[in-house]
């Protein structure tokens, strides 16, 4: 198990009632991490409308994720 | 510069970045917020962003378009919050040596901020109801793959 920080936006914030928290997972992956959190909170987003950002920076999917890491995970953007 | 503000954007103050005796053309985009969106009539917009990826996001875009095109200076500043029909979202402006560079730079920045940078907004329609848009992502975009 490895504990990681998240912090969600717009529609995912809204889905999980939080702008931030700390989970304990088995997941390694921003992939992995997100289809466990969909299961867990029945967030609406498909995972292949996500991006996915680990400590500031997007990542590819497939990341190795370290203990402490802080990802969020980017819904489709509208700006403009 | 690329910035994301709370607070109103203020073009005169932001034209007079781009000044610079090199140029002999100015470019600027102003995206206004609209009264309706796909046929329904829009209250307000409430905009929100991840402000650290957002700024570094719209700073790489800001370096591709210095890279791309022959500009003196490239300022970009997009609002988050609750705005209203009308006011003022996203502000871009260019200088350059010719007007060519400085349109194409301008264009190349607001559509690639439209695409890349993590901005949201939530529409609030006049019969009370709401939605977050969700149209802009571009999953074959080999820079950000999506989950």
């Amino acid at each position: 198990m490895m504990q990681l920080h998240l912090q969600y936006f717009a529609l995912l914030r809204e889905q999980r009632g939080l702008r931030e928290e700390t989970v304990e997972t088995t997941a390694t992956t921003p992939e992995a991490l997100y289809a466990e959190l969909r299961a867990r909170h029945a967030f609406s987003l498909p995972g292949d409308s996500i991006r996915a950002a680990v400590n500031g920076n997007f990542v590819p999917a497939d990341t190795g994720l370290k203990p402490g890491d802080t990802i969020v995970f980017i819904p489709p953007v509208a700006g403009g | 510069m690329f910035r994301i503000i709370a607070e109103p954007i203020d073009p005169p103050a932001l034209k007079a970045e781009l000044l610079d005796p090199h140029a002999g053309a100015c470019v600027t985009f102003e995206g206004w917020v609209r009264n309706h969106n796909e046929g329904k009539p829009v209250q307000a917009l409430d905009y929100e962003a991840y402000t650290q990826l957002a700024e570094a996001e719209g700073e790489r875009i800001l370096a591709e378009a210095r890279a791309r095109f022959a500009v003196q200076t490239i300022v970009c500043l997009h609002r988050v919050g609750t705005l209203q029909s009308g006011d003022l979202a996203v502000w871009t402006g260019v200088s350059a040596a010719h007007r060519g560079s400085a349109f194409d730079a301008c264009r190349y920045v607001i559509d690639e901020v439209k695409a890349r940078v993590p901005i949201w907004k939530k529409e609030h329609y006049t019969d009370g109801a709401s939605e977050w848009i969700n149209c802009a992502t571009r999953t074959t975009d080999p820079k950000s793959p999506t989950i």
